[in-house]
């Protein structure tokens, strides 16, 4: 018999003459403790971000594509992986042109295959969407797709994302009970809290470790 | 690559590695000052107490209605997961998953293999296989890559270097790597992230682990700081994940509560970095992902564990590592003397089942039975009634009919049983116990000077000339308490 008909089996004889229990799950217990009104959302998720080395900044639709250029010039960097075909990135795009001194823009157009090691080592930042944010735990949630492929948050040291005010949801339950994610998940989705660290050396808290370095936040205040 | 040193030939058992590492004064400062770290922010993370005892409720809850169907919530997964591209495989045993990885990577002629951290794959000795195949199988978090680079095995299972301080990291990485890099925390992290980005880079396959497992949606969840998982599961082209066929929820919701407890259990963050939920692999329109996304779900001793309702608790587990944080065993002689995968309070009760009783009789010992780790567990599962019982099998008689725990009735011993049986006999028949004291007080020179382990520590007990019944007996007639002269 195969290895999964007898795990199967046995896991069966085991259960016999039981039934299975009852669904008895208490949303208030992962709601409850996590509401806030909504002039509070902002504040908790930057106090949380920020507890993690997350650099927060609260800017206006109009504004956040010179605010990029202003974060990038300070870091002396020098180009800027965005995604041309998604509204951000068509603004950024329309703002940025013909103004002097910009970051070079770098687009992720095809397969990563065909350009990986430019990707790891070139590539010095990125900016992305997101698909909101989560107040109770100071988390952006990525829902990566064509235009914003999974690595394009992941590889590039530095990573600024723009976050809608009116995205940021309460707790994480009642985002994706809202969205009914359950109905059909993206074959990635990300909650991002921070900046890649490890303490494993000594409990010794270091930013940096395999993800970006910086993580960089743009709240839409009016959006 | 160099072969492990299994930690077990190093000192053969139980009793003497927690000899030679309780005298190892540096291993115990490290233990103790990351244990302490660890207990106060996990304390701060639930700072508001019938909060936490109504999550911890709904995770026990969560954990067994997810058990009391697993079967059906199995085929559920792999029905799902199918329907989203990720193709399922089974294994009873380490060697059968092995062999399934194994002929993945060769069917992709594979030559390097990253991995992000995995439990089940320390199971599994992973690493090893591959290495004897002439596939380099690379740790990728932090703390799994110093362990693997000295040859170790971790001995935590969040933190599995935090046997070690910087000074002895910044040394090893000085020896292995021929990197010249100080004590300063940062400089060695940035190190380690300098040479595994290129073989994120480089690699051909990625093996994760796996936190839970959603049948509802076909989904796989993990939880990370560093970003090595993620990097493990979405550069290379094909992504292996190995996991424990307990892993799996019913429903996506379930995940909320039970990733609190996690994140917040293990290192008193109110979430990780990174909550990873893979549903699929690369879509025909996306531009990265894996092609191929295989899960292996591993038996290993857990159907056996399962067969046993007690012992089924076990399989609640989330490995959130707060047990050992919270015991003052694991904390005194840290995780290498358990000689096992699994450390500490949740290591004595998963290991027997893995390997054995017989393998680990020191193990449900090697305990208080203060009570700490079932108090901490966020899922509930009661240790300290586990290690009894696994105490109780430890000493079953042979021929005794169920055995619910392999390699049960090792510790059994004839003289043993027969001195309790005498014990019984006495406590519970008056006229035996009289006869006895009689003589125990009248021959008490002879009392025996060695009374097993109990006098190697200890001096042996010689019995008073005169019982206590007996001395109360005349203080009772010597005074008027009895108020009989009033
Ligand atoms: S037994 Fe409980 S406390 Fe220990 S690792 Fe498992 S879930 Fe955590």
């Amino acid at each position: 018999m195969s290895a999964r008909a007898n795990i199967l089996n046995k896991l069966r004889t085991s259960l016999a003459g039981t039934t299975p229990r009852p669904d008895e799950f208490d949303e208030s217990l992962v709601t409850g403790p996590w509401r806030y009104p909504p002039e509070e959302r902002i504040a908790r998720l930057r106090e949380l971000m920020e507890a993690v080395h997350t650099e927060v900044h609260q800017t206006s639709e109009g504004d956040w594509p010179a605010r990029v250029a202003e974060l990038l010039a300070k870091r002396e960097i020098t180009n800027l992986l965005y995604a041309p075909a998604t509204p951000h990135g068509e603004q950024l795009a329309r703002a940025w042109k013909g103004e002097a001194g910009r970051p070079a823009l770098r687009v992720y157009d095809r397969p990563v295959e065909e350009w990986k090691a430019e990707l790891f080592n070139d590539v010095q930042a990125s900016v992305t969407g997101t698909l909101g944010g989560i107040a109770a735990t100071g988390s952006l949630v990525l829902w990566p797709d064509r235009n914003e492929p999974r690595l394009m948050s992941l590889v590039p040291p530095v990573h600024i994302a723009l976050l809608k005010a009116s995205a940021i949801h309460d707790n994480w339950y009642n985002m994706m009970t809202d969205q009914n994610w359950a109905a059909g998940l993206p074959s990635n989705a990300l909650l991002v809290s921070g900046p890649s660290k490890t303490a494993d050396i000594e409990q010794v808290l270091a930013y940096g470790a395999h993800g970006p370095k910086e993580l960089i936040v743009l709240i839409l205040e009016d959006v | 690559m160099n072969q492990r040193i299994p930690v077990t030939e190093l000192t053969s058992d139980f009793k003497g590695r927690a000899r030679e590492a309780l005298a190892d004064s540096q291993l115990r400062s490290n233990f103790r000052t990351a244990m302490d770290s660890l207990m106060r922010k996990r304390a701060d993370a639930f700072s508001d107490e019938d909060e936490r005892e109504g999550l911890r409720e709904l995770g026990n809850h969560i954990r067994a209605r997810s058990l009391s169907n697993l079967p059906d919530l199995l085929e559920q997964l792999e029905t799902r997961l199918t329907a989203n591209g990720i193709k399922v495989h089974w294994a009873e045993t380490v060697e059968e998953a092995n062999e399934i990885v194994h002929g993945l990577i060769e069917a992709h002629d594979g030559r390097q293999v990253v991995k992000g951290k995995s439990m089940v794959s320390e199971e599994m000795e992973m690493n090893d296989y591959l290495a004897d195949r002439d596939i380099e199988c690379l740790e990728s978090d932090m703390g799994e890559y110093i362990v693997q680079l000295d040859n170790e095995k971790p001995s935590h299972i969040i933190m599995p270097a935090i046997h070690k301080n910087a000074r002895q990291v910044s040394a090893l990485f000085n020896e292995k790597l021929g990197e010249h890099v100080s004590e300063d925390v940062d400089e060695l992290i940035q190190t380690g992230r300098r040479i595994l980005r290129r073989k994120f880079l480089e690699a051909d396959v990625g093996v994760s682990g796996v936190n839970f497992a959603i049948a509802e949606t076909g989904t796989l969840l993990l939880v990370e700081n560093e970003g090595n998982g993620r990097m493990s599961t979405t550069s290379p082209p094909v992504h292996i994940a190995v996991t424990g066929i307990e892993k799996v929820v019913s429903n996506l919701r379930d995940v909320v509560p039970l990733v609190s407890l996690l994140t917040r259990s293990a290192l008193g963050q109110p979430i990780t970095t990174y909550v990873n939920l893979i549903s699929g692999p690369r879509k025909p329109d996306e531009l990265d992902g894996p092609e191929e996304v295989h899960l292996v779900l591993l038996d290993n001793g857990r159907t056996g564990a399962f067969t046993d309702a007690q012992m089924r608790q076990t399989l609640n587990c989330i490995r959130c590592g707060a047990c050992m944080n919270h015991c003052p065993v694991y904390t005194r002689v840290g995780g290498h003397t358990y000689g096992e995968v699994y450390p500490g309070p949740i290591g004595k009760i998963v290991t027997p089942h893995m390997v054995g009783l017989d393998q680990v009789p020191d193990h449900p010992s090697a305990s208080s039975l203060c009570g700490a780790c079932g108090e901490v567990c966020p899922v509930k599962i009661p240790i300290p009634e586990l290690l009894q019982r696994l105490r109780q099998e430890n000493v079953q008689a042979p021929g005794h009919e169920p055995v619910s725990v392999k390699g049960a009735g090792s510790k059994y011993s004839r003289k043993e049983r027969l001195m309790w049986r005498a014990w019984v006999m006495l406590n519970t028949r008056p006229a035996f116990y009289k006869l006895f004291l009689w003589g125990a007080t009248r021959f008490r020179a002879l009392a025996p000077k060695k009374a097993g382990p109990w006098t190697e520590n200890h001096s042996a007990p010689v019995p008073a000339a005169r019982s206590l019944h007996d001395l109360a007996r005349d203080h009772l007639k010597n005074s008027d308490i009895l108020g009989e002269k009033s």
